[in-house]
């Protein structure tokens, strides 16, 4: 047996590679039937033509997560209305993974693609950060972040989410760690610092645009969708929307 | 043409459509997904008041095209950048022949871009020839998201794709435009990925290489490319219509546009008829940049008159009154060859 609360907190901890949000708060969930021990879940994409290897990831994502879970006998993961869900699907049921569900499409694994993306996570929630204590502090400049260690971050969502980044690549969260670090955790140049704080701000925006697209777009698609939608986690600065008629 | 407060503005739009895709021409599930994703993008960014309805959206014709743009929508010359779509579409997405014959009637109005594949190898090559002299080709249009046969696209360094375009730079086809969209083969990595536009820029200094979209949803990719490559352009189709809904995210593509590129390789577009420019050149020409977002400098009139017209007029060798163009001081885009 399994309990609805269960399962909705096992898909909350599936991430949308590319935004970087659980597909729990972007409203992705379409629907969740809990039946004793059964459970399945239709997942709902902003557009038809999103990109096949990341509904495949977070699809078959959730149904690991499902499975994993004790108490669940069969996990059900249907994506719904999307160019490849004939294909997703019937892979998701056989079990296939992915080079069984895309076949000569598939070369090797979407690993690399997984590592691309965590990298950008990180670099974008770094980028949070800092910009955070820039504007907290006006005497604080670009080439001064080159000094930050972890320990002068301030408690909170945005320290939090750059802690949890950094270890999903294996990058060191003690307090004398560096902040401003490269994919692997080295420390830049001193002078490089204001340019690659504006390569990482470009990121973060790319990201956070995107979500914002996504998120509106989901909400066009499907009426209704935005009630289950939760907003990210608080930004640097606000961020004006204004809905329009069908969202 | 656009005047407000004193200032004149000349307005390229420089990727416009005359699309069709109405039940009798889709050839299945795709060709509606495909208009239905395009309508959601309407319907999500546009300002109510600009919404159309699905009948409208799914066919213009030429002339609700030229009323939108020309008579209500304050352009001087647009330019279109057609997708094929052939496996969507019965007669393709973009209308070619329909087009073409309204550019010709329009000369001094609509340039003419075709659309080229470089998985149909050599007898694609030989029609390429031809069209360039049929119609006269500036520019092309290439969606590496194109479906062809088995394949779900294809990238702009592969082998036929450099035989393309060695063959444009030979017929001085000079404007290379790129939609990047998903789906490419193999699907391990990255479908937004930006890496081949490198490559060819690199190869071919004689083209200009305008990503449309400027790289969205990887901005930050297209930025790192294009502050290397003096010959990589921004496209702002899509972009633009964030000035309504996002403003602040307008304002931040704009600024890391303007850091990572410089306002002579940033060319405006409504991508019609995803949206229609009328409401998008009027708020472009009143945006400015947030006086918190220090981070950026404040947009001039000169920047926005380039943006909205000049730099793409300049790739495009349109002829520019006077009385539009910039004091000489101030030099214009610099296109390529």
């Amino acid at each position: 047996m399994v309990t609805e609360e269960e399962a909705f907190a096992a898909l909350h901890t599936v991430v949308d590679p590319e935004l970087d949000e659980p597909i729990t708060d972007l409203g992705f969930v379409r629907s969740l039937d809990v039946d004793g021990p059964n459970v399945t879940v239709h997942l709902r994409l902003p557009t038809s033509f999103c990109a096949p290897n990341f509904a495949y990831l977070m699809a078959s994502d959730a149904k690991d997560a499902l499975t994993a879970l004790p108490g669940v006998g069969r996990a059900e993961v249907w994506l719904d209305d999307h160019h490849d869900s004939e294909v997703i699907n019937r892979g998701l049921a056989e079990d296939a993974g992915y080079r069984g569900t895309f076949g000569a499409e598939a070369e090797h694994d979407l690993d690399e693609l997984r590592l691309t993306f965590r990298r950008k996570a990180h670099t974008a929630a770094m980028e949070r950060a800092l910009t955070q204590l820039l504007r907290a502090d006006p005497r604080l400049s670009e080439e001064d972040l080159h000094d930050v260690t972890i320990a002068d971050l301030p408690e909170g969502a945005q320290t939090e989410g750059l802690l949890r980044r950094r270890e999903a690549l294996g990058l060191g969260t003690g307090p004398a760690e560096p902040v401003l670090v490269d994919d692997h955790g080295a420390p830049y140049p001193r002078e490089e610092v204001p340019l690659r704080l504006r390569f990482a701000r470009s990121i973060r925006i790319s990201i956070d645009g995107n979500a914002h697209f996504c998120r509106g777009l989901l909400r066009t698609r499907y009426p209704g969708s935005g009630e289950d939608q939760a907003p990210r986690a608080p930004e640097p600065f606000s961020t004006t929307t204004v809905r329009t008629k069908a969202s | 043409m656009y005047s407000k407060d004193g200032e004149h503005y000349f307005i390229v739009d420089a990727h416009i459509a005359l699309w069709d895709a109405r039940p009798e021409n889709q050839l299945n599930i795709h060709g509606k997904q495909f208009i239905d994703c395009f309508y959601d993008y309407h319907r999500n960014l546009s300002p109510e008041s600009e919404q159309w309805t699905y009948e409208e959206y799914l066919y213009q014709g030429g002339e609700r095209l030229m009323k939108d743009l020309f008579t209500d929508g304050y352009v001087d010359h647009a330019i279109f950048q057609p997708a094929h779509l052939g496996a969507f579409y019965r007669n393709g997405f973009g209308q070619t022949e329909e087009a073409f014959a309204l550019a010709r009637r329009h000369p001094d109005k609509l340039t003419y871009n075709h659309c080229w594949d470089p998985r149909h190898e050599q007898a694609g090559l030989d029609q390429l020839r031809r069209d360039a002299e049929r119609f006269g080709l500036k520019g092309v249009k290439l969606y590496t998201a194109e479906w062809q046969g088995d394949s779900r696209g294809y990238k702009l360094d592969d082998p036929w794709s450099y035989r393309y375009l060695e063959a444009c730079q030979e017929l001085g086809i000079r404007n290379i435009h790129i939609h990047k969209g998903p789906t490419i083969r193999p699907l391990d990595r990255d479908a937004f990925d930006v890496a081949d536009i490198d490559k060819v820029a690199t190869d071919f200094t004689g083209l200009n290489f305008v990503v449309e979209h400027c790289g969205l949803p990887r901005l930050e990719d297209f930025c790192w490319i294009a502050t290397q490559e003096p010959n990589v352009h921004a496209g702002l189709a899509v972009a633009m219509p964030f000035i309504h809904t996002r403003p602040r995210y307008f304002a931040q593509i704009i600024g890391e546009l303007l850091y990572w590129l410089d306002e002579n390789r940033i060319q405006f577009s409504s991508d019609y008829a995803l949206w229609t420019p009328r409401w998008l050149v009027e708020a472009f020409v009143d945006f400015q940049i947030p006086d918190d977002m220090t981070e950026y400098a404040p947009l001039t009139v000169a920047q926005k008159k380039k943006i909205l017209g000049l730099n793409a007029a300049a790739m495009y060798d349109l002829p520019v009154p006077e009385q539009l163009r910039l004091p000489r001081e101030e030099p214009q885009a610099v296109a390529v060859a």
